[in-house]
């Protein structure tokens, strides 16, 4: 298999990555993030470990055991855990939610000691104390302790002011009640005495308690729908769908009282998308997955009520463990204040030493005789030098610019209230203004240096729209009249013949819809049957309409398309699912859904057909699918070139394929199936390999293309952006086609640009690498100060870069595990060989990135395609390793969550932040983020400039005013280490807007306004 | 991760949906269209401001400097054989006379002023400056405690006035005398009148009693002092006590270690009525201040004032130094444009 390979070879092998294969599996990329630790060691040990411990790991995969209705079987000793010497507590926490963090006793102590934690209170606090011993203290007791009294108060009044509403909060949450089942019955109870185990019943629109496994619902097949926006900012509903077991027997209240499953799981985590256990339950086991997990903070919507077994409560709920204590980010400013800050304490420390010594002197000279100084102490002059010291440490105190934190931080609150103020930065659609989420990053925002994007809801809207399809090679979508010649002008289609149209779908290409409604085709019979049988959609029929519930867009607008063109999803059950084929009602057999996961990059169902063939129809991305064609596809070529059209009118491609099955194929398949399904340990390789086993020889029916409109002003932006010298970075799963497309039609490339793909740059890089070892000779670091450019000439160059090429380049692929084992170190000799080699080859990596990093560095503009969600982590995280410089990351939030929280700078605009949710629908976004740069920074920076004499951004300051006639430029401020957004071409001066500066291009709207 | 839950958002109910619009509001506050005025600093405006600074502060620097020199002073060091004497603390009560010749040539026209100097007499001692007690000084009988450590004697009795300031008052007397034509004249000195109103009227006040020795009754006189406070000027009840003027200007603690007092002003009756003339004058002292133990020295000083004061060069030096800056500043900024000019590369191409 082609993927194997890929992930087989090792760095020394040298094959040439495949452009069109997504590099590997990420699916546990948090944990890696995490722990950035190269992979070598650990899987070394594990491999080590090895066979023995997979029983172990079993156990330990699955030790969280919930019984349902038997709270009992919680409190056995072996759920208990120690927490003090011998107090145990059960490792079920309850679920009551404390966010609250003092109480009337511990208060006072608690509040003092957090504040005294920082550093400035502290400062004063051993000020004060040092004020207290008389023969030291040189200003009156109360000049430290009352402003240290009155930022203690305020700061006390407001940390209980908040606690009293978490308290309250706590309360109002912990007391709603909900339905549970209690001596076999359901009882209202609060929502604090919900414990593990517990069976409880969610009426609609209501929020789930805890993290229940969903038993049953009063929709058919116990489907039970949810919206989780509070989780992840996704608004569109997501259904769940419980065992077809618990479906069956669990609908009587009686029959819920006596459920006494098992359910074995794995510890509580936070991750929100995923779950394996298994359920025991009359002696049969049934595997989970987080598709029957109601979690915590969801909405059970359209569903009239729902069952569940609670198995994780309180604080173990996955939203609870996700809410972990948000990491105080540290702005430049902020470590350039603490440096400044330690700095002059040093000198104080200095200057009080130095002035004591010259005291000590001059005492023993002058003072000691000088009568009218006479103080009835009979100290020596060391000893009054001595406790002069520390007076003078108390008189200079004032040096020390303590203060400087609290005005930055006021600062910082006015200038993030002014952000959510701007009217420029309303989205009138949404009725949503921009929301500074934190007050530490404004002024970060004016000193970015790289902007990485996503493409797909960033750069684009997310509204999908089916524009042209390839069926058996042939090409359709284009303007074209029923017989297939060329229209003067073009026509819409009318769907009027079909009941089920929606009415709003927009196609010109007239000759498909005869070839559909005369039947002729059997092969585009089956591409439409396929895109409304292969989906995961679910249907909402709402006053005899039909809505499709799609959890992606994608999706959404295959089905959407077919429903128009005659193929008509209606329903689906467990098993079955109906649709409407040209007016004639359909019923499938669904054996099996093959899942979409971000892996696979397609998915497969298997149905059985009227006539009992079983048949295996399956969509994904073209890459995963030719690797898995029947060798005898007589179209292959014609719809591979198909696929290149479309990718060329930047269109999102899926291929789409059939297979027959015979029936004892099937069964022996379907029997590896059951058994993966309810594997315990890695559930998702092992259905992952038993799904490869069945996606083979597959026969090409055709491809999709679906449209991704670019957002609003999104060339102009990044026109403007580039003009400011700011490097944009698209990270993108798509094709290299499409991706370059993109970049064509939002301007990021130009006609003039010069592209380099990973080909052309891995030569670069090789020579560059050869050369710099051989200058280094034996020191490998003097090798790491060459700075010469990669490229001659001033052309514009832009960078396109697959996600093969990237770890080709990066040297970031995966190792076999079959060599590390061979490679266990036996004595200490090859163990220090081995550690040798290591090092050798992290320099060299190190070396490697570092180089790319500048390559990449040199180009106007970046794109990396075809790159997973931890990749594109990694890029992220190399530009702030080796080019120390401030990165915003923009994301939409579901794929790019790795990107925007591996520690960049600056996470402020995901499209769940600036509307709480709806990725889909906001638009004009990426103009935001152009208006947001340059008008909230410039003041900012000022402000804290003004505060801030002698750093660098008084520098900025003072020479932005210095040059800001006729011509500002603010490039050269870019040397002195703060730099700014904006690049302004002609100044407005006093513009009618009053603000003071406006800056603009020379025909384009207003770029930014700064007062200064 | 992106979500961030707390109890208020995880829970909150669906906000009803006809709610305000969240557009911001368009008001001159919070679109930061509030008037303001924002000097547009170009080239220009710069260094002419800062030519401008220069060249006032220069001119007005040189005249300081100029008038001052105008001053005429003559300034007289102490005689050598008291200080002597003094060194040693156990002759305190042994009076000691000197007189100090000097001449004079040139007259000193208007008013003229008589300094006691002190060298290295560090006046502004921390410790020093805070041992006094302005309460006291008003007349008012209060704790002392401020004028650690001369508050009290042993005995209890407390000091009047308290504190090291007082106790180390300058106690010479000094007269001057015109050798004129063989004939000694002795130059009429005022000595009132040389301290500022306020401290006279407001900040010093004897305690309220029908006489002075009365008032100070239960007191008792600082250890240097030779007589007690009530007696410090037996002449004018005006004059004595806590409002006597040597007293009051004394009080006035100086920044520096090195200082001058008004002592006398010049009477200008008779001879003169113009101000000194030119000719030879004697200071006859009675040395009482010891200033050897502290490697201290002591001048009288007679100097005339002009309109800027008397013969304090500082403010005419630290205009001059401003003016020169700015200038300086001025001349640099320039330089910096000719070669920012040059060199600037425009961002359009």
């Amino acid at each position: 298999m082609s993927s194997e390979r890929d992930s087989e070879t090792t760095f020394d092998e040298d094959s040439q990555p495949n452009d069109e294969v997504v590099p590997y599996s990420d699916d546990d990329t948090e944990d890696e993030l995490d722990s950035r630790q190269p992979g070598v060691e650990s899987e070394q040990t594990q491999t080590n470990r090895g066979t023995e411990e997979s029983r172990e790991t079993l156990r330990k995969d699955c030790s969280w055991q919930v019984k349902a209705n038997d709270q009992h079987f919680h409190e056995q000793p072996q759920f208990k855990r120690t927490i003090l010497l011998c107090f145990k507590k059960s490792k079920y926490a309850g679920n009551a939610i404390k966010t609250y963090k003092y109480n009337p006793i511990t208060f006072l102590p608690l509040n003092l000691f957090e504040q005294f934690k920082r550093a400035a209170n502290f400062y004063f606090l051993v000020l004060l104390i040092l004020q207290a011993i008389p023969q030291i203290s040189t200003l009156s007791w109360y000049t430290t302790l009352v402003p240290l009294l009155l930022v203690l108060g305020i700061t006390a009044v407001k940390d209980l002011v908040d606690d009293i509403a978490r308290h309250r909060m706590d309360n109002e949450v912990n007391n709603r009640t909900c339905e549970v089942i209690r001596d076999g019955r359901f009882k209202n109870t609060k929502w604090k005495d919900i414990k593990v185990g517990d069976i409880i019943r969610l009426k609609k629109n209501t929020f789930v308690p805890a993290d229940i496994l969903l038993l049953s619902s009063s929709e058919p097949n116990s489907l039970c729908y949810v919206e989780t926006a509070e989780l992840d900012g996704e608004t569109n509903l997501k259904f769940k769908m419980a065992l077809e077991v618990t479906d069956k027997y669990l609908q009587e209240e009686s029959a819920m009282a006596d459920f006494n499953g098992l359910i074995e799981c794995e510890e509580p985590n936070n991750r929100l998308d995923k779950f394996t256990g298994t359920l025991f339950w009359r002696n049969m086991s049934y595997a989970l997955d987080a598709d029957k997990i109601l979690l915590r903070g969801c909405k059970v919507r359209n569903t009239d009520f729902c069952h569940g077994v609670v198995i994780f409560a309180g604080a173990d709920t996955k939203i609870m463990k996700n809410s972990g204590k948000t990491k105080f980010k540290r702005t430049k400013i902020d470590s350039l204040m603490n440096y400044m800050v330690y700095t002059i304490f040093l000198v104080l420390i200095l200057l009080s030493a130095g002035l004591a010594i010259g005291h000590t002197y001059w005492e023993q000279q002058i003072g000691n005789s000088s009568w009218y100084l006479y103080d009835a102490e009979d100290y020596s002059p060391p000893y009054r030098g001595f406790l002069n010291f520390w007076g003078y440490i108390i008189v200079l105190n004032t040096m020390v610019p303590i203060s400087l934190y609290v005005s930055v931080e006021v600062i910082r609150l006015g200038q993030s209230y002014f952000i959510n103020w701007d009217l420029q930065m309303y989205y009138s659609e949404k009725d949503t203004a921009a929301k500074a989420r934190t007050t530490t990053l404004n002024e970060q925002l004016g000193q970015i240096h790289y902007i990485f994007s996503d493409k797909t809801g960033t750069l684009t809207q997310n509204i999908m729209t089916f524009k042209k399809c390839c069926i058996n090679g042939q090409r359709y979508g284009d303007c074209r009249d029923g017989a297939g010649q060329l229209p003067s002008h073009p026509e819409q289609v009318d769907f009027s013949w079909n009941m089920y149209a929606d009415g709003k779908f927009l196609f010109y290409d007239h000759y498909l819809i005869e070839q559909i409604k005369s039947r002729k085709d059997p092969e585009i019979q089956k591409f439409f049957l396929l895109l409304a049988i292969c989906h995961t959609v679910m249907v909402d029929v709402s006053d005899g309409q039909i809505n499709y519930q799609a959890a992606s867009p994608d999706e959404g607008a295959l089905v959407t398309a077919a429903r128009n063109f005659g193929y008509v999803f209606l329903s689906r059950t467990q098993n079955t699912i109906t649709i409407s084929e040209m007016g004639i009602e359909k019923t499938y057999d669904v054996l099996a859904i093959l899942d979409f996961n971000s892996d696979r990059k397609r998915m497969s169902v298997i149905v059985r057909e009227s006539n009992g063939n079983i048949r295996l129809y399956c969509k994904g991305a073209d890459t995963v699918i030719y690797e898995r064609l029947h060798p005898r596809n007589v179209k292959r070529e014609a719809t591979e070139e198909a696929l290149d059209v479309f990718a060329n009118e930047t269109l999102r491609t899926l291929c789409l394929c059939y297979r027959d099955i015979s029936d004892d194929e099937f069964e022996a398949w379907n029997k590896k199936f059951m058994e993966a399904s309810v594997a315990t340990t890695n559930r998702d390789e092992a259905l992952d390999k038993v799904y490869e086993e069945i996606e083979k020889n597959l026969i090409l029916l055709g491809a999709t293309a679906i449209e991704d409109k670019l957002q609003d002003g999104v060339p102009e932006t990044i026109s403007k952006l580039s003009k400011a010298d700011i490097k944009i970075w698209v990270l993108t799963g798509d094709k290299k086609e499409t991706a370059e497309n993109i970049g064509f039609s939002c301007e990021l490339l130009t006609d003039e640009t010069t592209i380099c793909y990973g080909e052309d740059i891995s030569a670069l890089l090789q020579t560059r690498l050869e050369n710099q070892r051989n200058r280094a000779g034996s020191s490998t670091h003097s090798s790491l100060r060459m700075n010469e450019p990669f490229f001659q000439g001033s052309r514009d160059r832009a960078l396109i870069i697959t996600g093969s090429w990237l770890n080709e380049i990066l040297l970031e692929k995966k190792k076999k595990k079959k060599k590390l084992k061979l490679k266990f170190p036996r004595t200490a000799e090859e163990k220090q060989k081995q550690t040798e080699k290591r090092r050798k080859a992290e320099a060299y990596k190190e070396q490697q990135q570092k180089n790319f990093v500048d390559l990449a560095c040199e180009c106007k503009a970046v794109i990396c395609c075809r790159v997973t969600p931890k990749q594109k982590a990694m890029v992220v995280e190399l530009v702030k390793k080796y080019k120390k410089a401030i990165t915003l990351a923009i994301g939409d939030g579901a794929n790019d969550v790795n990107m925007i929280k591996s520690k960049a700078a600056v996470r402020l605009l995901s499209v769940g932040n600036i509307s709480s949710g709806s990725s889909s629908t906001i638009s004009s976004l990426f103009l935001f983020v152009e208006k947001t740069l340059p008008s909230v920074s410039l003041p900012t920076l000022t402000f804290l400039a003004s505060l801030l004499p002698s750093m660098p951004a008084l520098s900025l300051y003072e020479e932005t005013l210095y040059e800001m006639l006729p011509t500002l430029e603010l490039e050269s401020v870019a040397k002195k280490g703060c730099r700014l957004s904006c690049q302004a071409t002609t100044l407005l001066g006093n513009s009618a807007t009053s603000r003071d500066c406006c800056w603009s291009t020379d025909d384009g709207p207003t770029l930014g306004c700064a007062s200064f | 991760m992106l979500v961030s839950w707390s109890a208020s958002e995880g829970f909150a109910p669906q906000e009803a949906e006809a709610r305000p619009s969240r557009c911001p509001d368009n008001s001159a506050f919070k679109q930061q269209r509030l008037p303001a005025w924002k000097p547009q600093l170009t080239i220009a405006t710069v260094l002419s401001t800062f030519f401008l600074t220069g060249a006032f502060c220069l001119s007005v620097g040189i005249c300081l400097i100029l008038s001052a020199n105008s001053v005429r002073e003559i300034q007289v060091y102490k005689c050598s054989d008291c200080s002597k004497l003094r060194e040693n603390s156990y002759n305190w009560n042994i009076e000691c006379l000197c007189s100090v010749d000097f001449k004079l040539k040139e007259d000193m026209l208007g008013d003229v002023f008589m300094y006691y100097g002190l060298q290295n007499f560090y006046q502004n001692h921390r410790r020093y400056v805070i041992s006094r007690s302005d309460a006291q000084l008003l007349g008012r009988d209060v704790n002392r405690s401020y004028c650690a450590p001369f508050t009290t004697y042993n005995n209890g009795t407390p000091m009047a006035p308290c504190g090291a300031i007082a106790n180390s008052m300058f106690n010479d007397t000094i007269d001057l005398f015109y050798n004129f034509n063989s004939s000694v004249i002795q130059v009429p000195l005022l000595k009132t009148g040389n301290s500022w109103w306020t401290d006279k009227n407001v900040k010093f006040r004897n305690p309220q009693s029908h006489n002075l020795s009365s008032a100070f009754a239960g007191t008792a006189r600082p250890p240097y002092w030779q007589k007690p406070v009530y007696l410090l000027d037996e002449e004018d009840e005006r004059n004595n006590g806590y409002i006597n003027d040597d007293f009051i200007i004394w009080m006035r603690v100086s920044a520096f270690a090195t200082f001058r007092n008004l002592y006398r002003r010049i009477s200008r009756k008779r001879h003169f009525a113009d101000g000194l003339p030119a000719g030879n004058y004697t200071f006859h002292i009675s040395y009482n201040f010891p200033v050897t133990k502290f490697k201290g020295k002591k001048y009288v000083i007679l100097s005339t004032m002009v309109w800027s004061g008397g013969s304090n060069p500082f403010l005419g030096i630290a205009y001059v130094v401003c003016g020169a800056a700015a200038t300086l500043t001025g001349f640099i900024i320039t330089a910096i444009h000719l070669k920012l000019r040059k060199k600037k590369t425009y961002f359009q191409k």
